[in-house]
């Protein structure tokens, strides 16, 4: 726990990631509005927000899937959202984990897992395999390795995914609601995997639904509204002692869905 | 499970009473189970015994009124005469072989075609605009154009421009086909790329895989796997098509069987080059049938995205 922004570790360096001034519009209505936000390496900012609010917009427009209508993100310190940067080498240093894992049906687990190994940075299939096993046994999946994604339950599919985006050693990793989709008894494994990733560092941008898994796994949370990031801090701050009337209202409901 | 009884479920039912079996391996079907059983195979019996029965009835009533009818002897005469049907059918299947070989090549040409035109069409930004215009305008086009005056602008026109290297007619009507067929096909594999979800793109995308990759590994897996029944029916409705080269010139078992007619002044060659189309017909509508039936089940159990 660093604790808050700015993070411990000194002015000296940039932010792995800074939006400045984002704006998107989808046909002429703003979804983003003038975003500003930060994050250090190594930091784990998770993104609450009613549904609408522009939590996933945002996830999508830092991994390019989405053209943003004004400001400037930047990772690493470089400029990507640059019409004249390449969007998929950019793309191969950040990993996206989507709320319904979007797992390839048509492939093997481990063929979804080795697939931009293989085809976007030309690794031979026997060292990517070796690798890509490796994770699976991680994070318990060993024995589905060979299995179609349709034959996996919701949560193994996600841990599935979520591999398939780490095999490409991801500065960023953004998960976007990767439990909105599971029965409750299977967010448990999801959530400890997320938990054992921040363990080893990996700086995370997360959107999530699940109050307590926002407490246990963020070193900041941001509460987005309107398109707007209205509050921002650690989590006992912004869940615990909420300063903006919105925020307490959106966290009163979900206390009341008895998912606090 | 252990107090029968007092299942809720059992007291609706009105039957005898529900088996006390405690052991799961010892389950023996209730008496109101066996009597619903008894009951649907009756049932399955009955509607079998009505189902022959009326189709008995109408065999017989169009059999009657075909062989009844006073022109039968004389239809007979000139469209089912054996002899002559034994006479024509080396020729005719001699001119079957020549459909068979367009058809693979026409088959093999169509899908290609098509599949380039439906990719093209997906294409986006401003680049593309000439492109995607242009196989825009083929799909419209060539659906729209009845197959016979393509075929004949292709096999008589083209010819009479007389232009160094001029294909074969064969080649000109097989050129025919392939058009005309690629634009159906296209629209087929066009609706396949579509009814991937975009998330299936956004995934490949956002593993850093460009616009191609995802298409060539993600996305056409899956589409071209998805209508594969659609295609197949329209290799089906192909197979017969091939038959009409032989307005063109190329002796095929329809040409074959003309020339057959010609000579006997008797239509039974007709029939033979028929029944020849519909056997060779036969193992691709299979396939079809089995294809379909297995897309069906794996879409049924393709719960999760």
């Amino acid at each position: 726990m660093s604790g808050a922004n700015p993070p411990a570790d000194g002015a000296d360096r940039p932010p792995l990631l800074a939006l400045d001034g984002v704006r998107k519009e989808f046909g002429g209505s703003p979804v983003l509005r003038s975003l500003t936000l930060d994050v250090a390496e190594h930091e784990v900012v998770v993104l609450i927000g009613a549904s609408g609010s522009g939590k996933s917009t945002l996830l999508r427009c830092i991994n390019l899937l989405e053209p943003i209508s004004d400001g400037s993100i930047r990772l690493d310190g470089e400029h990507i959202t640059d019409p004249r940067v390449d969007p998929d080498r950019v793309r191969r240093r950040i990993g996206m984990v989507f709320q319904s894992y979007n797992l390839f049906p048509h492939m093997t687990v481990v063929d979804n897992i080795t697939l931009a190994p293989r085809r976007v940075h030309g690794r031979p299939r026997a060292e990517a395999e070796e690798q890509a096993r490796e994770l699976l046994a991680r994070v318990g999946l060993s024995d589905k390795a060979s299995e179609y994604p349709d034959r996996l339950s919701g949560g193994q599919q996600q841990r599935a995914a979520i591999v398939r985006a780490l095999v490409n050693t991801p500065r960023l990793l953004l998960l976007d609601e990767v439990t909105s989709a599971l029965d409750p008894e299977l967010v448990g494994e999801v959530l400890t995997l997320v938990q054992s990733l921040r363990a080893d560092g990996m700086t995370m941008l997360l959107a999530t639904h699940e109050m307590g898994f926002a407490r246990s796994v963020a070193d900041r949370v941001c509460f987005l509204d309107g398109g707007r990031i209205l509050e921002q801090g650690p989590p006992e701050q912004v869940l615990d002692a909420p300063e903006h009337p919105r925020t307490r209202r959106f966290l009163q409901r979900f206390a009341e869905g008895g998912r606090l | 499970m252990t107090a029968p009884l007092d299942d809720p479920r059992r007291h609706d039912s009105g039957g005898g009473p529900p088996v006390p079996g405690p052991a799961e391996e010892e389950y023996r079907p209730s008496p109101l189970q066996r009597e619903r059983e008894a009951y649907l195979r009756r049932q399955t019996v009955r509607s079998v015994l009505i189902a022959a029965a009326s189709t008995a009835v109408v065999g017989v009533a169009l059999a009657a009124a075909v062989l009844g009818s006073p022109g039968w002897e004389r239809v007979r005469a000139t469209f089912f005469d054996p002899d002559v049907a034994l006479d024509a059918l080396p020729e005719v299947a001699a001119g079957l072989w020549l459909n068979l070989r367009l058809l693979v090549f026409c088959a093999l040409g169509a899908l290609a075609l098509g599949l380039l035109v439906a990719v093209l069409r997906t294409l986006r930004g401003p680049v593309f605009f000439p492109l995607r215009a242009l196989a825009t305008g083929y799909t419209y086009g060539f659906r729209g154009a009845p197959l016979i005056i393509v075929l004949y602008l292709m096999t008589f026109g083209v010819p009479g421009l007389r232009l160094e290297g001029t294909p074969s007619v064969l080649v000109l009507g097989g050129i025919a086909l392939v058009v005309t067929y690629g634009a159906y096909i296209a629209e087929v594999f066009r609706a396949g790329i579509e009814s991937v979800h975009p998330g299936q793109i956004a995934a490949a995308r956002s593993l850093g895989l460009t616009y191609r990759q995802a298409m060539r590994h993600v996305v056409l897996p899956q589409a071209v796997r998805r209508v594969s029944p659609p295609l197949l029916n329209d290799m089906v409705a192909l197979q017969k098509d091939v038959g009409l080269i032989s307005l063109a010139g190329p002796i095929d078992a329809i040409r074959a069987a003309q020339i057959a007619t010609a000579e006997t002044y008797n239509f039974t060659p007709y029939i033979v080059a028929g029944v020849l189309f519909i056997l060779m017909a036969v193992p691709l509508v299979a396939v079809t049938d089995r294809i379909t039936v297995r897309a069906a089940r794996r879409q049924s159990a393709d719960g999760a995205r």
